[in-house]
């Protein structure tokens, strides 16, 4: 057995820290429910039924304040034809 | 059937599939009845029921869970008794139907209609964080959370632990479903070796009491081949005491817990076979 172990290392300890960061998060995110996430579905189907773009060139953000928070919503639209006018074509 | 008993409700569950669930609702359910109590074993994988198998009724299965809630059989019509312990029941899930059939209210009047006439509801969930796997939890007391060691079954028994502390009845009126963790196919040569979690990793990470290991073992399939639960197929087998002791545990007594240890021979170590 301890021939085993002067010749190869576990791997469980691996395993251990990598589940120790992940449940972490994952409770965290459980205690607060995902309201960016929300937003950002909603918002971009929102947009996406009138203009296309890309999803990858979509940020959001959103700052807390301590009276207000912000939110910033960056999308960038390439200059084609929007989609409404598309369909009259 | 007298009625003067109050039965507890247990869930058997784990998010993960495969990871010995419904094993250990037939083993737990027949280490009870072994010592008296009287116990019956719910099948809530409706659509995939496999308890029945596990337990070797399958051929005696007229009626079932489902029927039951649809008013189509009555309760003691659907319940098998076993044919080796008098006093272990079996309530098959259905085969043919899925798991919308099963109905909240539906569920909360078996079980109700149980409480009075046993003195364990053993609930062996399906896998996954569905209908059925709710329900099977909804009105349970008590969970019994198996887990592998490793990381996929670890991380599945967390979500799991979340929802019992959320989307039980008992997590709606405030109150705690009393949690605890059951290992299984531990197997401690890999422990050994640093290959796979060891106990204390999985009980540090899940922060709940343990009530069992269980090891690895042929047993525990030879078991199922046949379709008698482990401890009574063979009692004196290392999974079957283990078994009974979780059972024992159950009931609230205070037994030293055993960490099963490499026990094979120097052969078996150099081939790296696994231990019975």
């Amino acid at each position: 057995m301890n021939l085993f172990k002067l010749f190869r290392r576990g791997t469980a300890p691996i395993a251990r820290e990598r589940l120790q960061i992940l449940l972490a998060h994952e409770r965290n995110a459980r205690s607060q429910p995902d309201l960016l996430g929300v937003l950002r579905e909603e918002i971009l189907a929102l947009i996406s039924r009138h203009v296309s773009f890309n999803p990858d060139k979509v940020q959001i953000k959103m700052d807390r304040g301590k009276s207000v928070s912000t939110l910033a919503v960056d999308i960038e639209i390439p200059n084609t034809v929007p989609l409404m006018y598309q369909k009259a074509i | 059937m007298n009625d003067k008993r109050s039965a507890r409700v247990v869930v058997v569950t784990s998010g993960k599939g495969g990871v010995g669930k419904t094993t250990s609702t037939a083993a737990l359910g027949a280490a009870l009845a072994q010592r008296g109590d009287k116990v019956v074993v719910i099948d809530f994988d409706v659509g995939l029921r496999n308890l029945d198998l596990v337990l070797g009724a399958e051929r005696r299965v007229v009626f079932d869970l489902i029927n039951v809630i649809h008013g189509v059989a009555k309760l003691p019509q659907a319940l098998i008794r076993d044919k080796r312990l008098e006093n272990l029941y079996l309530l098959p899930a259905s085969q043919t139907r899925d798991k919308d059939a099963l109905t909240e209210e539906g569920v909360a009047k078996v079980i109700a209609e149980l409480r009075s006439k046993f003195d364990w509801i053993i609930c062996d969930s399906p896998a996954g964080i569905e209908r059925g796997a709710t329900l099977a939890m909804r009105y349970a007391d008590t969970a019994i959370v198996v887990t592998n060691p490793e990381v996929s079954s670890v991380r599945d028994s967390d979500r799991i632990i979340g929802l019992l502390d959320s989307k039980t009845d008992k997590a709606e009126r405030g109150e705690c479903v009393d949690k605890h963790l059951l290992i299984t196919r531990y197997q401690p040569w890999r422990a050994a070796r640093g290959e796979i979690l060891t106990i204390d990793d999985v009980l540090e990470i899940l922060s709940i009491p343990l009530v069992g290991i269980i090891p690895e073992s042929e047993e525990v399939l030879r078991a199922s081949n046949v379709g008698t639960p482990v401890t009574l197929n063979n009692a004196s087998s290392a999974p079957a005491r283990a078994y009974f002791d979780a059972a024992r545990r159950l009931k609230g007594e205070e037994i030293p817990m055993h960490i099963p240890s490499d026990s094979r021979g120097i052969l078996n170590k150099l081939f790296g076979r696994k231990a019975a």
